[in-house]
């Protein structure tokens, strides 16, 4: 046991060694704004005071890495700074959509992981049939179509011709379970579309990969009926790139949020974050940028420690 | 019952039954299930949704005639051997190919006219290099999908390349009022401020496409040759690398593209650097990955201790073994920059108007969804068309520089 | 043991196709095959021979990409497989005709454990309840003298060693008494100490249960101690069958008679020049791969000018490893090397082009040897245009003249790529491109291991024809002791990175040996059928294998 413990400490380790380098790198890109983020915020048409009493203001007269140690003091504790447009704290302004955030992406993951896992295992057993070939081409096609176009077609049809979904997801407060879950189905609908197929392309490839291996040869020499060669002696092999496959898509889950959320007006740090770029307000592009980096990497983390857990060669060691 | 259900369930049963008569068992069990899923459709949509079936069917059985037919077409070009004589010739290859190439330069340095033809050439003399017996023999392999797809690729390479020649209206000319629907003049009516929206879309191939794939090459150079030299050199500068592309993919790639563009300013060239940065980690990655099975054979531990320099070994021992993954990968890395930057278009963050780009169209016309105008879902049906096309091409190479590894 | 017996297999025009290029070629052109209950039939054939391909389909399975054509027959016990559903086959696996593969360590699945697995059969079958089940596996384990036999099921496959886990795979094949078992070449991955267990073990297993079997090998000795019968196959035909004796003692085709003479090239033995300094002295040497375990320990030895020197061990002494010390691509962590009494720099990297030119070296698997893109005119052209300055006519003159040294024909070679070559062209191309350099030492890495026994004989005498010619010295490492005892002058064993014994080869074939030279001397199987029987009778039953290197004390001085 103390070598598995070991090498997730260390991939804990490598995991928080990684979260600084990028809070540096978040931090000192902005340094790297032509002119300075004052100028950027107020425009080319401020006059020297207005600039300078920003400048004061966000604190821009110390040196950059006594501000960086500030901003990652602040960070640890949720305190992201002041909005430079609106001057409330970052931290009111995303607060809450990344919980709305979270919740879309967990009621798309819900649906999607059981749903891919299941249908990859299928795709697998049933591999070269006529089935196996659709479901190439169509998960092949989900995959190349962006959100938008997949999100689109939804609210074509479910709201505007069927009328079934609204099309804007807009929330309200004291909305109860089964609202919000209608409400918010058709985002998390476009998005369960694009990662199952990644998904079960992934799940199917890792398990016929397994299948070339000689003990499943050896398994099926046996007797074994085809069922459960996979099911018994691939599936338990199979849980390290399963698991990744699923941290991946989930990291992708992430990514895909900013568009489908743009798509359905739904309000997440998404959409935060897209508002934030073209007003230029820096301080909440780094802190959503933060907060997504941090989610990508703990998933990764999650992956690489269920790969290590699930190791056989590492679970009983000589 | 109308005449149009009783003839198509009749189809649909005698396709079964001839093919059950020649033991035909894959076709069998499909025109089973689609008469199955058919009477579902009918109960629950009626005769619309019958015809909205058999409109698919014969939208594909077309897609695949054209398909065969373009496979044919290439196998044939490639039969005639034309590439051999020009590999036996390499004085008359190098003209063919780069007097062109300093047209086309010339050209758009200087504004000449048939630039796009001399580009044109390029690319001709490059296919008909390639056009050898071996070519036709891979090609015959080609699935059906991966002949669409290299046919959607060609298409989708004349509209760009000759598009002020197809294109009926000028790409930024305003020629009728806002949203005006299709009629002859306007094939696809008019976008938001009365530009022709086919000529858009055509512009649209150029610049969107052109751009994707500008910052691919981009993004594979970096990423290639830095995953080459670290295979080749190993030792500290591969673990650097390596920690390098690590932390650059740790940060989701849209976030970071956001991050940059919201720094420097959307503008053509920060896409490309910020996509070349943001991709060049995953090609090292695979680039490393493929280039170090390589690099543990003997035959790279013979050129080393002869002596030979890192320059011989990565271009005489391990690019000519690496080539067919790392196409493979340029396609599919293509298909990725293609859907970031189409998705940074729709974020208003890609090219700025009043240039053509498909992802900030579908922007645009987006408030017509709501009426169940479908105007705004075409730019957005182009993008996802050319990536499925390029994965399906993708999907045969990768299967068969797979399938030629068991060996 | 009667031959006269109830026909428990029976294959006829036996044909199967596999699938290459786009077509399907075939790979086995009609074998006819007839096993009795309680027989033991060896096949015996060289790669690509088919051997593998017909035992698999003994049991009516056809790998992927291959295919049991129409017109075959496979009657196993009264039922005809080709004609079988595939559920009534799948009844027969496993319960009846059993299979053990080539490698264990692969063949067992590491998510589960060893026990898990042997039960595995029996429970689906419902033979046997599950503690049952258990019981038979250990006492199973007992029979085969595997060590702890009431604990070691319950380990998981990656934890036990490779010769055990052989052994466990034979219990798993027997685990309900199947009247055929498949073996697959058992010992082909393991070392000669470790054979002779495994060996000894499945002998045993099958007299006791007195299974029919198939017995799969390329290996000709050890055919002999298992087979009632053998057949000699090539390229999917059958050349010809017969009892074990008389196949040993009366071969009727000469393709057979080549395999029973393979082995009789032997090289003089040359002596040691006097008066001069050694061409590679190996002084005092550790060396150890970064963070790992020492590999090599204190290792020290002379090549001279014009001899070879043959470095033996099982996998794992370290000989590989001395060749990386020499060449410079593994610097010792401690000693050196000295090249015509001058020190040789430690990594390859600081060497000049000239120290590089002198040391060449030739590759066990000529398949990655040699770059697969590159046509044979620059494979061998590179390093003469490269060292010499070659260019032009010069070097296409060169490049003829290094084929035409290793007998093959220029005009024929000259534009090929290594892919369109058999296993002993690709050899020789890898022995021109040392060639190519000029040197005056090779070091030869198991260079005969992979190729078959004809083959490898031919490139034998050629490396021998080259050395007297040129002058060459060559480091030889091999773990094969008729190799050795064919070309090898000085013969250096190794024991767990140590050289435990050297000397000339003729001293070391005579006792007395040292123990461990003795132990792997005496573990490589030999022709006659009863040389097992003999050495498990001199030796005793728990005198083997890993047991008899273990009461080796490596720091034990030599016996002489």
């Amino acid at each position: 046991m103390g070598d598995i413990l070991g090498l997730v400490g260390k991939r804990l380790g490598l995991g928080l060694v990684i979260l600084l380098v990028i809070s540096i790198i978040i931090f000192f890109m902005v340094e790297l704004l032509p002119g300075d983020i004052a100028q950027a915020v107020l425009g080319q048409g401020a006059t020297e005071d207005n600039l300078a009493a920003l400048r004061k203001e966000m604190g821009l007269d110390k040196p950059a890495i006594v501000r960086y140690l500030g901003w990652l003091s602040g960070a640890v504790t949720f305190d992201f700074g002041a909005s430079v447009v609106t001057k409330e704290p970052v931290i009111s302004l995303i607060g809450e959509r990344f919980m709305n955030t979270l919740f879309l992406a967990a009621y798309a993951a819900v649906i999607a992981v059981p749903v891919a896992i299941i249908l990859g295992i299928l795709v697998a057993l049933l591999r070269n049939s006529i089935f196996d070939r659709v479901a190439n081409v169509a998960t092949l096609t989900s995959i190349s179509s962006p959100e938008f176009f997949l999100g689109y077609i939804l609210i074509l049809y479910f709201s505007v011709k069927w009328g079934m979904f609204p099309a804007i997801s807009s929330l309200s407060e004291g909305m109860t379970l089964g609202e919000l879950l209608q409400r918010t189905f058709l985002p998390a609908l476009t998005l369960v579309l694009v990662v199952v197929a990644h998904m079960m392309r992934m799940t199917r490839a890792a398990i016929i990969n397994l299948l070339a291996s000689p003990y499943i040869e050896m398994a099926r020499l046996k007797g074994t009926p085809p069922w459960k060669v996979i099911v018994k002696h691939a599936l338990p092999n199979a849980w390290a790139p399963i698991i990744n496959v699923v941290a991946l898509n989930l990291a992708y889950l992430i990514t895909g949020v900013v568009l489908v959320e743009v798509v359905f007006v739904y309000p997440g740090i998404g959409q935060a974050l897209v508002d934030a770029v073209s007003k230029r307000d820096f301080p909440v592009v780094q802190a959503c940028c933060l907060i997504f980096a941090a989610t990508f990497i703990l998933l990764n983390l999650a992956a690489d420690v269920g790969a290590i857990l699930t190791n056989p060669r590492l679970r009983h060691p000589k | 019952m109308s005449l149009f259900v009783i003839g198509y369930y009749t189809l649909l049963l005698v396709v079964s039954c001839l093919a059950a008569y020649f033991n035909k068992r894959q076709v069998f069990l499909l025109a089973f299930s689609l008469t199955l899923v058919s009477f579902i459709l009918g109960i629950v949509g009626g005769t619309g949704a019958l015809k909205a079936v058999a409109i698919c069917a014969g939208l594909l059985g077309l897609t695949a005639m054209v398909s065969y037919a373009f496979r044919e077409f290439l196998i044939q070009m490639a039969e005639s051997n034309v590439g051999m004589s020009f590999s036996n010739n390499p004085p008359v290859m190098y003209v063919c190919l780069i007097a062109p190439i300093i047209y086309c330069i010339l050209a758009w340095l200087l504004g000449w006219r048939f630039g796009e033809f001399a580009f044109a050439l390029i690319i001709i003399v490059i296919l008909l290099i390639a056009m050898k017996t071996e070519t036709a023999k891979e090609l015959r392999t080609a699935p059906l999908t991966a002949a669409f797809g290299m046919f959607v690729i060609f298409t989708y390479a004349i509209a760009g390349i000759f598009a002020p020649y197809i294109a009926p209206h000028g790409e930024a000319e305003v020629i009728s009022s806002a949203f005006a629907p299709a009629d002859a003049e306007m094939l696809l009516g008019a976008d938001q401020l009365g530009r022709d929206m086919f000529s858009r879309i055509v512009f649209g191939a150029r610049n969107s496409v052109g751009l994707a794939l500008t910052a691919t090459v981009a993004a594979f150079v970096l990423g290639a040759g830095a995953g080459l030299l670290a295979a080749t050199k190993g030792g500290w500068f591969d673990q650097f690398m390596g920690r390098v592309a690590d932390v650059i993919m740790s940060i989701p790639s849209l976030i970071f593209a956001l991050l940059m563009l919201s720094i420097f300013g959307p503008s053509t060239p920060v896409i490309i650097c910020a996509v070349a940065i943001i991709y060049a980690p995953r090609v090292f990655r695979l680039t490393r990955a493929v280039a170090g099975n390589v690099v543990v054979m003997d035959y790279i531990e013979a050129a080393k201790l002869r002596g030979e320099g890192t320059g011989y070994l990565i271009r005489r021992e391990i690019l000519p073994n690496s080539t067919a993954p790392l196409v493979a990968e340029f396609g599919l890395e293509f298909c990725f920059v293609f859907l970031l930057v189409a998705g940074l278009s729709f974020l208003g963050l890609g090219i700025q108007p009043p240039t053509a780009d498909w992802g900030s169209m579908v922007r645009e016309n987006a408030t017509l969804i709501s009426f169940g105008d479908i105007t705004p879902l075409i730019p957005a049906a182009a993008i996802a068309l050319l990536t499925v096309a390029v994965n399906f091409v993708v999907d045969w190479m990768l299967f068969r520089s797979s399938g030629l590894k068991e060996q | 043991m009667s031959k006269k017996k109830e026909v428990l297999l029976k294959i006829r025009d036996l044909k199967i196709q596999g699938y290459s290029d786009e077509t399907w070629v075939d790979i086995i052109k009609g074998v006819d095959l007839t096993l009795h209950r309680g027989e033991v039939m060896g096949l015996i054939g060289e790669s690509g021979a088919g051997k593998s391909t017909i035992g698999a389909a003994a049991m009516g399975y056809a790998r992927d990409g291959t295919r049991i054509t129409e017109g075959s027959k496979i009657e196993f016990d009264g039922m005809e497989l080709t004609t079988a559903t595939e559920g009534e086959k799948r009844a027969l696996r496993g319960s009846r005709i059993a299979y053990v593969a080539q490698s264990a360590a692969a063949s067992f699945n590491p998510a589960h454990k060893i026990i898990d697995q042997h039960t595995e059969a029996p429970l689906h079958y419902r033979i046997q309840k599950r503690m049952e089940a258990q019981e038979d596996a250990m006492d199973l384990y007992e029979r085969l003298r595997l060590p702890n036999p009431k604990e070691i099921g319950f380990r998981y496959p990656h934890q036990v060693s490779g010769g055990q886990l052989q052994r466990a795979m034979t219990a798993m094949a027997m685990s309900c008494r199947p009247d055929l078992i498949i073996f697959d070449e058992p010992t082909t991955a393991l070392d000669v100490t470790t054979q002779i267990e495994v060996l000894a073990a499945i002998r045993d297993i099958v007299d006791q249960f007195n299974t029919a079997a198939l017995y799969i090998t390329h290996d000709l000795a050890v055919v002999a101690q298992m087979a009632d019968t053998i057949k000699v196959l090539l390229k999917g035909n059958e050349v010809e069958e017969a009892s074990t004796e008389e196949m040993l003692n009366n071969p009727k085709e000469d393709y057979t008679k080549s395999l029973w003479a393979v082995r009789s090239f032997e090289s003089p033995q040359r002596q040691r020049p006097k008066d001069t300094v050694p061409l590679i002295s190996v002084k005092n040497v550790d060396a150890a791969y970064t963070g790992g375990p020492k590999i090599l320990d204190d290792v020290s030895f002379d090549i001279y000018e014009g001899m070879t020197v043959a470095v033996v061990g099982e996998s794992g002494s370290g000989k590989s490893t001395t060749a990386r010390v020499i060449t410079g691509l593994l610097p010792p962590s401690k000693g050196e090397v000295l090249f015509k009494g001058e020190p040789f720099p430690h990594d390859y990297r600081n060497r000049d082009r000239d120290q590089l030119r002198q040391c060449q070296m030739i590759y066990q698997m000529a398949d990655t040897a040699l770059n697969p893109k590159v046509k044979i005119s620059e494979i061998i052209g590179r390093p003469a245009q490269f060292y010499s300055g070659l260019h032009g006519a010069d070097l296409k003159n060169r490049v003829d003249e290094l084929l035409d040294l290793i007998e093959l024909d220029p005009s024929k070679f000259y534009n090929r790529y290594p892919p369109e070559l058999s296993g002993g062209q690709k050899q020789r191309i890898g022995i021109a491109r040392a060639l190519a350099a000029n040197p005056t030492f090779i070091v030869c890495d198991e260079v005969t291991s992979a190729l078959d026994q004809l083959v490898a004989e031919g490139i034998l005498r050629l490396l021998d024809r080259l050395q007297n010619e040129l002058n060459l010295a060559y480091m030889f490492i091999t773990h094969d002791l008729a190799t050795v005892r064919s070309i090898a002058d000085e013969v250096i064993v190794m024991q767990q990175g140590r050289v435990v014994e050297q000397g000339p080869k003729d001293d070391m074939f005579t006792p007395p040996h040292h123990p461990y030279t003795d132990l792997l001397l005496s573990s490589v199987p030999e022709m006659d059928p009863n040389w097992l029987t003999t050495l498990l009778e001199e030796r005793g039953i728990d005198n083997l294998g890993d047991a008899a290197a273990a009461q080796i004390d490596p720091n034990d001085p030599k016996v002489q």
